[in-house]
């Protein structure tokens, strides 16, 4: 059979099973729209969440961007990892005692203030919306590619998927939802992850087969890639060109960034009991890692492969009559070109002025099953696996978007006396808005959706954690305090950004090491954003009316687990 | 009030915090401490076919992650009874 009959079957399978489910767990009330009834067990809980958080970026560009950074690639892995440390030991369990919703109603509450629930909900949207214009690109690129339709057309027909899960399930339905695209997703990362790790190295563990040697010598494969790295003047494999402060930064950045985005945090409140809260955090990340530990093995291989096949095992470069297919493939998207520039008849692959191939990283997860000669079914389900994580990660911040808007924004705000059936209304008509205006960015991206990813893990940094973290932890902290904390983290972190990247407006000095504060780029200044936040909230607090009593008495409460019911509006 | 008594409370937070601030520390070790601030150092160990320090940036230290939480469930559970602060 055919790649294209293939990829419709195995894709349409999975959609049929994603749409079965979502009319099965229908949301009936608000509460089952909003956290699922807080009836899901503690495992199906941690693999939605997981599903939820790999989006196509980790499926997709992760392992890519590895192949080329190496060392430095670190940073992402360790940054969307550690993140579920903090949430599981200083947020999870204490944001299900509270038993709300939302992140704008734990802020709204515990600091007592409409303001300050007001900035919570603009950063919750804003940084969800985002997230959610990358995620439908991602969904575009990967139904263009493997349905062969053009790209306008592929996020057409990944709009129309996830509104009619997202708006009708609600969370229930997500959730159910995204345990099965958790198992197509890790099924489709690993089955071409084990053949290429035997094919290299013999080890059918890409966890180990990462630090084997290469098959039929005694070379390891790390330090064959260092030297291949020398020998092509790239930095060396598992070194980098970061400086430690900047990998410091980025990686803090994106650990406390994770900790605070409103689509992670809102599951906690899916689970019934605190002690659930807690282990869905760890269930979680084992998800997680499954994937994450295989990502930097798959980037090791890719390189292997890369240089291998376009250079040849002599490294004296493959004649340009004998390309290998995959080059071929994807040379007809773009994204790998190749030009002759010393009209010796070869291709060739280096780090300095040798070099004749420009290279798109995306594609290394995409190509990886070609270039090991795999076959078509596993091509196929690669595809269903990257419109799996694109749409998990898709609809969960629809469904934050739409909670804020409809709960946060209409409900504790605007139109106090709405009912439960009028706000369930607004809720799907706001998801509505929501995948429309996702759907118009995807098409026409604006030029920096790559750059507003950090964007919004450098805001979520620096405006909900240290909010959310004093909140339970410091009862003296008032609401001038919060309120200024957050907004002077937001407008520093903005404010940088903008200065180097120039969203909107021309860039005011040039993105290099030199120009930086402390050598910090802006997708790690998100750390230093949030120190701002901690000292001016405790500076301000210092100065400004004490906490009152009953809300001292609430932070008490939270603290232990006994007598949590389940997540409530009021 | 779930507790005894304000002195019971305290305690409980007490032993929680410290528990936090324990495996915080193993976190911050491994990552920042092993994966980045001393890597060079440990990049000087060879184990199996990796350099320490790259090992841990890019295995190692999710590994503890996920320990880390895990030991601090069991951790808090026993807490909870301890301080009969457990859900019914």
């Amino acid at each position: 059979m055919d790649l294209q009959t293939l990829t419709y079957i195995i894709v349409g399978a999975t959609f049929l099973l994603y749409i079965g489910i979502a009319i099965w767990a229908r949301a009936g009330s608000t509460h089952e729209f909003y956290v699922a009834g807080g009836g899901v067990s503690p495992l199906a809980n941690g693999m939605a969440t997981a599903a939820d958080w790999m989006s196509a970026a980790s499926f997709i560009s992760m392992a890519g961007l590895i192949s080329f950074m190496g060392y430095d690639g670190s940073v992402y892995l360790m940054g969307w990892t550690g993140g579920y440390v903090l949430l599981a030991l200083c947020l999870a369990p204490y944001l299900r005692k509270f038993g709300k919703f939302t992140v704008p109603d734990f802020i709204g509450d515990r600091y007592y203030s409409q303001t300050a629930r007001t900035v919570a909900v603009v950063c919750a949207i804003l940084v969800s919306f985002v997230y959610v214009a990358g995620q439908m690109r991602g969904v575009g690129v990967v139904f263009s590619r493997f349905l062969e339709v053009d790209i306008e057309t592929g996020v057409v027909v990944g709009m129309a998927v996830v509104f009619f899960y997202a708006v009708l399930g609600g969370m229930k339905g997500i959730t159910y939802t995204q345990v099965a695209q958790y198992c197509v997703l890790i099924f489709a990362y690993m089955v071409p992850a084990v053949f290429i790790s035997l094919m290299i190295t013999g080890n059918p563990i890409p966890q180990f087969g990462f630090g084997d040697s290469i098959e039929g010598t005694d070379t390891y494969l790390l330090d064959k890639l260092d030297g291949l790295s020398k020998e092509l003047g790239f930095a060396l494999y598992t070194d980098g060109t970061k400086s430690m402060m900047d990998v410091f930064a980025i990686t803090a950045a994106l650990m406390v960034g994770t900790a605070g985005l409103p689509h992670v945090i809102v599951r906690f409140f899916t689970v019934p009991r605190v002690k659930d809260a807690r282990i869905s955090a760890g269930w979680a990340l084992i998800f997680i890692m499954i994937l994450y530990t295989t990502a930097p093995s798959v980037g090791a291989f890719a390189r292997y492969n890369l240089i291998n096949t376009i250079n040849g095992a002599d490294q004296q470069g493959t004649l340009v009559s004998e390309t290998p297919q995959w080059v071929s493939n994807w040379a007809k998207t773009g994204l790998i070109k190749h030009e002759d520039k010393n009209g010796d008849g070869r291709m060739f692959y280096s780090g300095d002025d040798r070099n004749e191939m420009t290279i798109d990283r995306d594609i290394m997860v995409l190509a990886n099953p070609e270039i090991a000669k795999l076959p078509n079914w596993v091509i196929a389900l690669v595809a269903a696996g990257a419109i799996a994580a694109a749409l998990s990660t898709a609809a969960g911040l629809l469904l934050v978007i739409s909670t804020s808007i409809s709960h946060d924004l209409l409900k504790r705000n605007l139109m106090p006396n709405i009912s439960d059936k009028m706000e369930l209304r607004y809720a799907r008509g706001a998801a509505a808005v929501a995948i429309l205006v996702a759907g118009y960015l995807g098409i026409n991206p604006p030029g920096f959706v790559a750059e507003v990813v950090a964007f919004a893990f450098g805001l979520a940094a620096a405006s909900f954690f240290p909010a959310i973290i004093l909140g339970i932890f410091y009862k003296k902290m008032n609401k001038e305090g919060a309120i200024a904390g957050m907004l002077a983290g937001m407008v520093f972190t903005i404010g940088y950004i903008v200065y180097f990247k120039g969203i909107f407006i021309t860039p005011m000095a040039a993105n290099i090491p030199a120009n930086w504060f402390l050598g910090i780029s802006p997708e790690g200044i998100g750390t230093v954003g949030m120190l701002v936040n901690f000292i001016v909230a405790f500076v301000v607090s210092k100065f400004t009316k004490e906490v009152p009593v009953e809300v001292q008495d609430i932070v008490e409460s939270i603290r232990f687990p006994k007598g949590a019911g389940a997540a409530s509006a009021h | 009030m779930a507790f005894h008594s304000s002195e019971q409370a305290s305690a409980y937070w007490r032993e929680n915090v410290s528990l936090m601030l324990k495996l915080l520390a193993i976190w911050f070790a491994v990552s920042f401490g092993a994966g980045i601030l001393f890597v060079d150092a440990l990049n000087a160990v060879q184990f199996f076919g990796f350099k320490l320090g790259f090992w841990f940036a890019q295995q190692g230290s999710i590994y503890v992650f996920v320990l880390l939480i895990f030991v601090y469930v069991v951790k808090m559970n026993q807490l909870d009874q301890k301080y009969n602060v457990q859900e019914d």
